[in-house]
């Protein structure tokens, strides 16, 4: 896949919101102080009579976007990942899923790819919380061209709270145009049948280069962008364990609970193969450059790379006995 | 239909005892705050809200939403006593496969009931936003909220007053259930709320207060709340925990506990006055 421009994701998210409110004067957006930063500008400047401004207080935030679900309206907030998702955790649950209520939550700057505003503003546990509330749906776009089109679907397709994660940092945009988005199905990038990189948010275009350097190893890997981590595609993560038995998950969030625990729990009870894991490792992030951070915390094509080998190794070892 | 004072004490007697029975049923469950709260619940379901049982998502209706859900007991009894449903229903509270769950749940389809409550300091956030959005669509029904007094300790009810006196929600109308207990004692013992009516003026609402086991002094406060404008409504309303049963009046350790056979006969007795 080629890359057409790099974009944040965020800038994805913006459009999306506006696009769909353009259709639908239902559509409510609530400020919480960063607007501009989240992109929400784009939808506050085209409709400012269906924007409130709600200031730096996330669980008044999530009640109040229960409130106007509750009366028919779906709201959208936005704000830093660390405080859309945790600040407000039991808003969340009780106010928005426990009520079963459509509202969307756009969770941005995740990952460690945030950079030097350090650790407090990397979300890495976001998708871990929020997978585990019921009611919810969790997404996670690979760039802005997919988190335009995951907006949408969050505020035309779905009848219950959406939590969508988006990052800070201009990345790769390259998943074609008019490609279709469908909640819940995860898209295959490039086929193989030797392993299968199943990656989400960013690290879908380092598993794209990670996948570049196995063939050039005559290793044929294929990547599976999983952009909906709940509702999950059970199906697709089957059907790459039985014809792959080898998967390597990649993402920008901690290991523990994250999306490839979401994709082992479906593995161990349905199809165990070979599986290792690619995240931050049950620790805090700090200052630093994207790409920076991105290599030292093993977040590039490279350890996916590394992660293949041990994957391939152990798939062979079982084989042989 | 404009009921008399005399005729509203009547059913509040009634829910009281409904609420004592279902109780007693349900072997758990919040009984002293739901007495205090009851000449409130009465007034606001026979004199002050606009709806209509028969429909209960009829647009114009007013939106109760209760924030202290552990009240559950008296919100339930009243919606019965209000036509919502069968008070027979009332006996299952508490109980598996039942809609009457321990604290509100929309999800269990209890008609009347707007949202979920039972975690402390979310109903009055939720009450903003269906604020705004009846402002938004300028229409004309309003939006009552009752909180508890311990439940003031909850940050986020500040965030909530914040925004409500931000916006100037006159449509918006808070309870605030003073009976100056809560689990571990007094609240001022506890974590000190006071003054209580100072904080809300300080946040750009228009503060009453009223005896909150008082009709006459229920409905005058109402009737009063009624004609402000221009900035959100909180009655601080002063009850007394167990009102109805003077055995239990004011006393705290009532705050979450069922009474058991012999005690509700007793409580009854009490409610009925003879
Ligand atoms: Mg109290």
């Amino acid at each position: 896949m080629e890359k057409r421009d790099n974009i944040p994701t965020r800038v994805g998210f913006g459009k999306g919101v506006k696009e769909a409110a353009s259709r639908n004067e239902k559509v409510i957006g609530l400020g919480a102080d960063i607007t501009g930063s989240v992109n929400m500008n784009f939808f506050a400047d085209a409709f400012p009579d269906r924007f409130y401004s709600l200031g730096i207080a996330e669980q008044n935030i999530t009640g109040v976007a229960a409130g106007w679900a509750l009366e028919g309206f779906i709201p959208v907030m936005a704000t830093y990942g660390v405080f859309a998702a945790m600040r407000n955790t039991d808003q969340i649950r009780i106010s928005l899923c426990y009520n079963n209520v459509h509202a969307i939550i756009g969770g941005a700057h995740a990952g460690i790819s945030v950079g030097p505003d350090g650790a407090t503003h990397q979300a890495l546990e976001d998708i871990a919380i929020m997978r585990s509330l019921p009611n919810m749906t969790v997404l996670s776009p690979c760039d802005a061209t997919q988190a335009e089109q995951a907006v949408q679907a969050a505020i035309e397709e779905i009848n219950g709270p959406v939590y969508i994660r988006f990052g800070r940092e201009a990345v790769p945009d390259f998943i074609p145009k008019g490609m279709n988005f469908e909640i819940g199905k995860g898209q295959t990038l490039i086929e193989g049948n030797d392993l299968t990189i199943i990656a989400t948010g960013h690290m879908v275009w380092e598993a794209l280069q990670a996948a570049e350097l196995l063939r050039k190893e005559h290793i044929n890997a294929r990547v599976l962008n999983l952009h909906t981590i709940k509702p999950i595609d059970k199906k697709a993560i089957i059907k790459a364990s039985t014809e792959t038995g080898a998967i390597i998950t990649a993402e920008e969030h901690q290991i523990m609970g994250g999306m490839g625990s979401a994709v082992a729990e479906i593995l161990v009870s349905e199809a165990p193969c070979a599986v290792e894991f690619v995240g931050v490792k049950d620790t805090f992030g700090e200052s630093g450059q994207p790409e920076e951070l991105m290599e030292k915390y093993q977040l590039t094509a490279k350890y996916i790379v590394k992660a293949a080998y041990k994957a391939l190794e152990k798939k062979n070892n079982e084989r042989i006995n | 239909m404009i009921l008399s004072v005399k005729e509203l004490r009547e059913i509040a007697k009634t829910i009281r005892i409904n609420v004592v029975n279902a109780l007693l049923n349900a072997g758990s469950g919040h009984l002293g705050g739901s007495l205090g709260l009851t000449d409130i619940f009465t007034a606001l379901y026979f004199h002050e809200l606009k709806y209509d049982p028969k429909n209960p998502k009829w647009e114009q209706r007013d939106r109760f939403v209760l924030s202290i859900g552990h009240v559950a007991p008296v919100l339930y009894a009243t919606l019965a006593q209000a036509g919502y449903f069968s008070t027979s229903e009332l006996s299952s509270l508490r109980k598996l496969g039942s809609m009457l769950q321990g604290h509100p749940a929309i999800s269990h389809n209890v008609p009347g009931l707007e949202t979920t409550a039972g975690s402390l300091g979310q109903g009055l956030s939720i009450a903003v936003g269906m604020a705004l959005a009846a402002k938004h669509q300028k229409a004309g029904h309003r939006i009552f909220s009752i909180l508890g007094d311990g439940e003031l300790q909850e940050g986020s009810v500040w965030e909530a007053a914040m925004a409500a006196g931000h916006y100037k929600l006159d449509n918006l109308r808070v309870i605030v259930d003073r009976n100056r207990v809560q689990i571990d004692g007094s609240t001022e013992d506890v974590m000190g709320v006071e003054p209580l009516v100072d904080k809300w003026k300080a946040f750009n609402w228009n503060v009453l207060e009223c005896n909150g086991n008082d009709m006459s002094d229920i409905l005058k406060i109402l009737n009063e709340a009624r004609e402000l404008e221009g900035k959100p409504v909180v009655i601080i309303a002063h009850t007394k925990m167990g009102a109805g049963v003077p055995e239990i009046e004011g006393d705290y350790k009532w705050h979450g506990k069922a009474p058991n056979k012999e005690q509700a006969n007793s409580f009854i007795k009490q409610i009925k006055g003879v």
